[in-house]
């Protein structure tokens, strides 16, 4: 038997998995004890699990972790466009909540608010290798002077990282290869692996968690992370694949696939992003991020949709805003909750996905587009509470899809819509390096087609 | 300045890209490294670029006659973005037809191009030139 464990925000929840059998043989859930003991609530969760399966050893185990506020952090790049959005790409594909990216020289204000976030790690790049050091050196110099028990990791120009080397020398600062090495080449692996080893050897310590490392078989990882695997799991048997997972906090959008143009006279601009691409929307969720949801999609048109009046938008935002642990027990609270879960899935995708813009030659009309062309994608897989739980979750994650309304976004046309039914998904991410097949047969199984 | 970067592109909605491969080849034989955007190049890409890449230099080709409007305000966009003392070239058939090139010439220098080429010209003339200005 294998044991996975996600030490998550609020609950601890453990899952066993049956090797043999190749099923999940129970699950179980606690609350998260990170203020006493990590281990409490984990041993809630234990005895809970072993009241379902019983008692045994389990061979191997795994755990993920997004306590303590998961991996925060902060992206500092030089172009907005370019060595910025590399940076925020490879702290997302890490499994981080990038809190907010910047460009050019750090301002003072800038610094202030970086102080303010208590990020655990800055991603810092800058320049193309031979390219612009200026810039990259001037912010190592700046993010040492702000107070914090953050790590740096540089990825940027390498012809600057012995001076920023020597300006962070008195922080815990880790040099890699540099995200943009050419123009408009992304290498985001070496720093999505500093960023994992410094999760690891520090950021777990730092979270009160190391006392659930000691337990485990295999080193903790970030849960959006698992999530991760558990996405370029998958896109070995279903090519072509997207997941929106909608929280309370955040809306997380994956794609496994290369996003290459598929208008015949499109012309791809900007960087190349990644096959496998994370993006973490931030003001999207259903508790925690309701007021920035409500904001991103409008109360007219939430109530609209919801066919409700304004006021009863807002009066539920009240609600839940007060209480974050409030549930849509009714069906008129329910019926908000899914409109807002559809919004965030219509947002988040459209985010993620690539766009185009109509240029007039003198011999007509081309596109030139910017991120990855989505529109041929094959499935999209629903995850989390508020699109697993909603009363029709195909009629929420349709809202992936492009309409008439934003003609030059690059979404899916149409694709097959599954659902992470039983909320797996991440325990068998944990499971891809070691044991893939089994994690990969029980997610197909398991994945249930809607619609 | 040591830098021996290139910028190069066809700017605004100029598909005319067999020159551009050219000019790749030619500058990259001649010691320069060479960021080529292809065709189709905006005035904030160049910049954008030759921000990132410590550029000495924007090489900029317009094929299709509308040079002139493209072209403008790039040099005000550079020094915007602190690209100040760049060089800027620009080459091809960057006016509609036969104008008189003197006149062409002195348009585009008061746009802040440090040199302009007619159509015709000689690319090696115009290596020897870029390594007379940076120094090389
Ligand atoms: C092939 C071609 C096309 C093809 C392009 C295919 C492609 N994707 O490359 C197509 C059919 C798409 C096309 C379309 C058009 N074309 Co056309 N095209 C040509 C043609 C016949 C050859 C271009 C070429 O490849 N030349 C070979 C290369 C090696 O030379 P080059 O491009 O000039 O580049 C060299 C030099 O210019 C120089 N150079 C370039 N930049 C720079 C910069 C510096 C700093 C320096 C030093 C040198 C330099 O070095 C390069 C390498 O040797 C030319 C005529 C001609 N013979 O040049 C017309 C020509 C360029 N086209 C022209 C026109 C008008 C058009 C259209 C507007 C026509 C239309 N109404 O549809 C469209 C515009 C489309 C657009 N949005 O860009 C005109 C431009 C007129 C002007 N500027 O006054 C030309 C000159 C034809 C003409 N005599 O009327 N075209």
């Amino acid at each position: 038997m294998i044991l996975t464990v996600d030490f998550g925000s609020t609950f601890t929840k453990l899952t066993a998995v049956d090797e043999k059998s190749q099923k999940i043989a129970g699950s179980a859930r606690a609350f998260t004890t990170i203020e006493t003991d990590i281990r409490d609530g984990f041993n809630t969760a234990l005895s809970e699990l072993e009241a379902i399966v019983g008692k045994v050893e389990y061979e191997e185990k795994y755990a993920a972790s997004s306590a303590g506020g998961g991996l925060k952090m902060v992206a500092v790049g030089l172009v907005p466009e370019l060595t910025a959005t590399a940076a925020r790409l490879a702290a997302n594909n890490a499994g981080a909540k990038v809190i907010k990216t910047y460009s050019y020289e750090l301002s003072d204000e800038e610094c202030d608010e970086i102080h303010g976030i208590v990020p655990d790690i800055i991603l810092l790049c800058g320049g193309t290798n031979g390219g612009n050091k200026d810039v990259i050196i001037q912010n190592a110099k700046r993010i040492a002077e702000i107070d914090g028990d953050f790590a740096v990791v540089v990825a940027g120009n390498k012809s600057a990282s012995s001076a920023v080397m020597d300006m962070l020398k008195n922080r815990k600062a880790i040099l890699t290869a540099n995200v943009m090495p050419s123009f408009g080449k992304l290498d985001i692996e070496p720093a999505k692996n500093a960023i994992r080893e410094l999760f690891i050897n520090q950021i777990i310590e730092a979270k009160g968690i190391s006392a659930a490392q000691k337990m485990m078989s295999y080193d903790i990882i970030p849960t959006p992370l698992a999530a991760f695997q558990a996405a370029e799991l998958l896109s070995a048997e279903l090519k072509g694949l997207m997941v929106v997972d909608v929280g309370g906090a955040t809306t997380d959008v994956y794609s496994m696939a290369d996003g290459s143009p598929t208008k015949p006279n499109a012309m791809l601009k900007g960087i190349e992003e990644p096959f496998a691409k994370r993006s973490v929307e931030g003001d999207l969720g259903l508790r925690y991020s309701m007021p920035t949801l409500i904001e991103a999609a409008t109360v007219s048109k939430v109530a609209k949709e919801a066919g409700v009046p304004p006021e009863e938008v807002n009066n539920w935002l009240l609600r839940c805003s007060k209480d974050q642990g409030t549930l849509a027990n009714n069906p008129k609270d329910k019926n908000i909750d899914d409109t807002l879960a559809a919004m965030a899935v219509e947002i988040g995708i459209m985010r993620h996905c690539g766009k185009v813009e109509a240029v007039y030659t003198p011999f007509g009309e081309t596109f030139i587009q910017e991120g990855k062309d989505l529109s041929d994608i094959n499935y999209i897989i629903g995850a989390g509470g508020p699109v697993i739980g909603s009363l029709d979750p195909a009629a929420v994650l349709s809202r992936a899809f492009a309409t008439a309304a934003n003609p030059f976004s690059l979404m899916p046309v149409k694709a097959k819509l599954l659902l992470d039914e039983s909320y797996i998904f991440s325990a068998m991410g944990l499971m891809k390096k070691t044991r893939s097949e089994l994690a990969l047969n029980i997610m197909m199984a398991k994945l249930k087609e809607v619609g | 300045m040591s830098s021996k970067t290139l910028i190069l592109g066809v700017i605004g909605a100029d598909v005319h890209a067999v020159g551009n491969k050219i000019l790749e080849n030619a500058f990259t034989l001649a010691g320069f490294e060479v960021v080529n955007l292809g065709v189709m190049v905006s005035q904030e890409e160049f910049v954008n670029a030759a921000v990132e890449t410590d550029a000495a230099a924007i090489v900029v080709s317009s094929l299709y006659g509308h040079g002139e409007i493209d072209c403008r305000g790039l040099r005000e966009k550079c020094d915007e973005a602190g690209l100040s003392g760049i060089k800027l070239y620009v080459g091809g058939n960057i006016v509609v037809g036969k104008a008189d090139f003197v006149q062409v010439e002195k348009t585009f220098k008061a746009m802040g191009y440090d040199r302009v080429y007619p159509p015709g010209a000689s690319v090696e003339d115009a290596i020897d030139n870029f390594k007379e200005d940076l120094g090389l």
